[in-house]
C-alpha cells in the first residue's frame, strides 16, 4: 500500500482543527434531514441517503433549507456528539456560518484546488482552519 | 475585515462575553463574504423559535450580559401556560419555549412574538440599514419598504441587534440589489390567495434570485404582498423582488436591472397558478382542523374570517385556529371580530405559529390552511391548501370535497 499526502491552502470561516474520513456530497446538505441520534442521512432522494456523517470531514457544495431547521439540525447532531469534525464547502451562506459557529465545527472554503477533484470518499483529511490548511492523505493499493 | 478599536475591544471580551460572542459571529459571517467593514443598523428582527438551537445562542448572549443596542423584535414562540390546558405538550418542549422567551426578555428584545413585525412593532423606513430574519420579513423589508437587509438567520439578526452593526455584504451593496430574472405575469390576480400562488410559482421557477415582475395591473395590498413574500421564500430563496410602479426602489424595469440584461426571462400564466394549486391538494374528505395565519393574520384578515363565520357553526369535531399578533388581536377584540369567531367555535391565538412544537397533537391529523408555507413544514399528516372561504366552508361541513 502506497500513501500520498497533499496540503492545500484554504480560506478560514470558522476556526479550529478537525480530522477524519472524508464524506463527499455533490448535492447540498440539510442537517435537519439526518437522524439526530445516529448521524445517518435520511433524505430519501439524496445521493448520500443511508450514509453516516458523524465524525466525518464533510465535503459539500452548500447548505440548504430554512435557517431554523438547518441550525437546529446541526445543533441536535452536536448535542449527541455526532456532528462532522470539519466542513469544507464551495458556496458558503449566512445560515451555514451560523450553524458551524454554534457547534464550533471548523468551516473552510476556497480550497486552492476544486475539493471535488482532489478529495475522494474515504480519504483521510485534516482541516486546520486556523492556519488555513487542508491536508489530504490518499491510500493507493 | 477592518475592525474599529471599539470592535477589537469587544472581541477581546472587554465588554462582556455576550457581546463578544455576538461580534465573533458577525465577524465570521463578514469573513465568509469578504466584507471590508461593519456598518451600523437601526433595527433588527430575530426569527426566534422554541427550539434548542435558538435557545443555545440566546441564552449564551443573555448569560454573558448582552443587551440589544437597537430595537430588536422577536418571532412567534408559544405561551406554554395557554397550550398546556389544550394539548399534551411534552414538559421538555415547554421548558425550551419558556426559556427562549425569558432569554429574549433578558437581552432587552421587543417581545412582539410576531412574524410580521414590519407592520406594527418594529417598522423600518425607506433606505434604513437593518437585519431582519424571517421568510416574509426579509423580502418585505427590502422590496415593499425599501430598507436594506440580508437574508439573516435568527442568530445573526440577534447578534446584529446586540452590536448595532452588521458586516457590509450582500444586499447592503447596491450592485447586489440588481434584478436577476424578468418575470412576465400573464395570469389574472384577483385576491390574496392568487398572490400566494404567484409567490409559490415564482420561487419554484427561479429558485435563488431577485425577480422583477411585470404585468401586475393594480397596486397589490399589504396582505397580497406579505403572501407573495412568504411563499416565494418557501418554494425558493427570494430575499428581494421588484414590481416596478408598485414597489419603491426602482420605478422602471431598466432601473431594477441597473442597466443589465436579465439572466433569464420567465412567464407566469393562469395555468401555472392552477398547476401549483393542484399540486398542493394532497388529500380530501374529512378535515380535523383548520390552521390560518401563516404568516400571522392582519386585522383585515381577521375581519374577513369573522364576516364569513358570522352566524355559522364550526362542526364540533373540527378545531379552527387563527394565528395572529397580540397587537392585531387587541384591536380585533375591540371590534367584536374575536367574539364572532369564538361564537362560531373558532379560536384566535397569539404569539405562536404552526412550526412550533406546541401543536404536536396534530402530527397524525388532516389539516386545511390557506398557506402553503403552513403545509410545507409537515407538522401534520396531510394538508389541503385553499382560500379562506373554502377553509370556512370545510370547517362548517367537517369535510373538503
Amino acid at each position: 500500500m502506497k500513501q500520498s499526502e497533499i496540503t492545500l491552502k484554504c480560506h478560514k470561516i470558522i476556526g479550529g482543527y478537525g480530522e477524519g474520513e472524508a464524506l463527499v456530497s455533490h448535492e447540498p446538505i440539510c442537517f435537519y434531514l439526518t437522524d439526530p441520534k445516529t448521524g445517518v442521512i435520511r433524505e430519501r432522494t439524496h445521493e448520500l441517503f443511508g450514509k453516516n456523517l458523524a465524525g466525518k470531514v464533510l465535503v459539500f457544495p452548500s447548505g440548504k433549507a430554512s435557517s431554523v431547521v438547518q441550525i437546529d439540525g446541526l445543533y441536535k447532531l452536536a448535542t449527541h456528539n455526532l456532528a462532522p469534525k470539519a466542513l469544507i464547502v464551495k458556496d458558503v451562506e449566512t445560515v451555514l456560518v451560523v450553524s458551524a459557529f454554534l457547534v464550533k465545527v471548523p468551516l473552510v472554503d476556497r480550497l486552492e484546488k476544486d475539493p471535488f477533484k482532489v478529495i475522494s470518499m474515504g480519504n483521510f483529511v485534516k482541516v486546520d482552519a486556523e492556519k488555513g490548511r487542508v491536508t489530504i492523505r490518499k491510500s493507493n493499493f | 475585515m477592518h475592525l474599529t478599536k471599539e470592535e477589537e475591544r469587544i472581541l477581546k471580551g472587554e465588554l462582556g462575553e455576550g457581546t463578544q460572542k455576538a461580534l465573533e459571529l458577525l465577524v465570521a459571517i463578514g469573513d465568509a463574504y469578504d466584507a471590508e467593514e461593519m456598518i451600523p443598523i437601526s433595527r433588527a428582527h430575530a426569527a426566534s423559535s422554541g427550539q434548542e438551537g435558538d435557545l443555545f445562542f440566546v441564552e449564551l448572549l443573555a448569560k454573558g450580559g448582552a443587551r440589544c443596542k437597537v430595537p430588536t423584535s422577536t418571532n412567534p414562540v408559544y405561551d406554554i401556560k395557554y397550550f398546556k390546558s389544550l394539548f399534551d405538550v411534552p414538559k421538555y418542549e415547554g421548558d425550551v419555549a419558556r426559556r427562549v422567551m425569558e432569554a429574549y426578555e433578558q437581552v432587552g428584545a421587543i417581545l412582539s412574538w410576531s412574524c410580521i413585525p414590519y407592520l406594527a412593532e418594529n417598522i423600518p423606513l425607506y433606505g434604513e440599514t437593518v437585519a431582519f430574519s424571517e421568510s416574509s420579513a426579509t423580502p418585505y423589508v427590502n422590496s415593499v419598504i425599501g430598507a436594506k437587509t440580508n437574508r439573516e438567520a435568527a442568530q445573526s439578526a440577534l447578534a446584529a441587534g446586540v452590536i448595532g452593526k452588521t458586516p457590509k455584504y450582500g444586499l447592503h451593496i447596491r450592485e447586489n440589489r440588481r434584478g436577476t430574472h424578468l418575470v412576465k405575469v400573464e395570469a389574472a390576480l384577483e385576491d390574496e390567495f392568487d398572490y400566494t400562488l404567484l409567490g409559490y410559482a415564482v420561487g419554484k421557477k427561479i429558485g435563488y434570485g431577485i425577480p422583477v415582475l411585470t404585468g401586475i395591473s393594480r397596486q397589490p395590498n399589504t396582505e397580497e404582498l406579505i403572501n407573495f413574500c412568504a411563499m416565494s421564500n418557501v418554494s425558493g430563496a427570494v430575499s428581494m423582488f421588484y414590481m416596478p410602479g408598485f414597489t419603491v426602489e426602482a420605478s422602471t424595469v431598466e432601473e431594477a436591472f441597473q442597466g443589465d440584461k436579465p439572466k433569464e426571462t420567465i412567464t407566469v400564466i393562469d395555468n401555472d397558478l392552477k398547476r401549483v394549486y393542484e399540486e398542493m391538494q394532497t388529500t380530501s374528505g374529512k378535515i380535523d382542523f383548520i390552521m390560518l395565519g401563516c404568516p400571522h393574520y392582519t386585522l383585515k384578515q381577521i375581519e374577513e374570517a369573522a364576516r364569513l363565520l358570522k352566524g355559522k357553526k364550526i362542526r364540533k369535531d373540527v378545531s379552527f385556529w387563527i394565528n395572529t399578533t397580540a397587537t392585531a388581536k387587541t384591536v380585533a377584540e375591540r371590534m367584536g371580530y374575536v367574539d364572532t369567531i369564538e361564537k362560531a367555535g373558532g379560536h384566535v391565538v397569539v404569539d405562536t405559529c404552526i412550526d412550533e412544537p406546541c401543536w404536536i397533537a396534530y402530527i397524525d391529523k388532516v389539516g386545511m390552511t390557506d398557506s402553503p408555507k403552513c403545509a410545507y413544514y409537515r407538522r401534520f399528516r396531510e394538508a389541503v391548501v385553499s382560500r379562506l372561504e373554502d377553509c370556512v366552508e370545510a370547517a362548517v361541513k367537517g369535510r373538503w370535497k
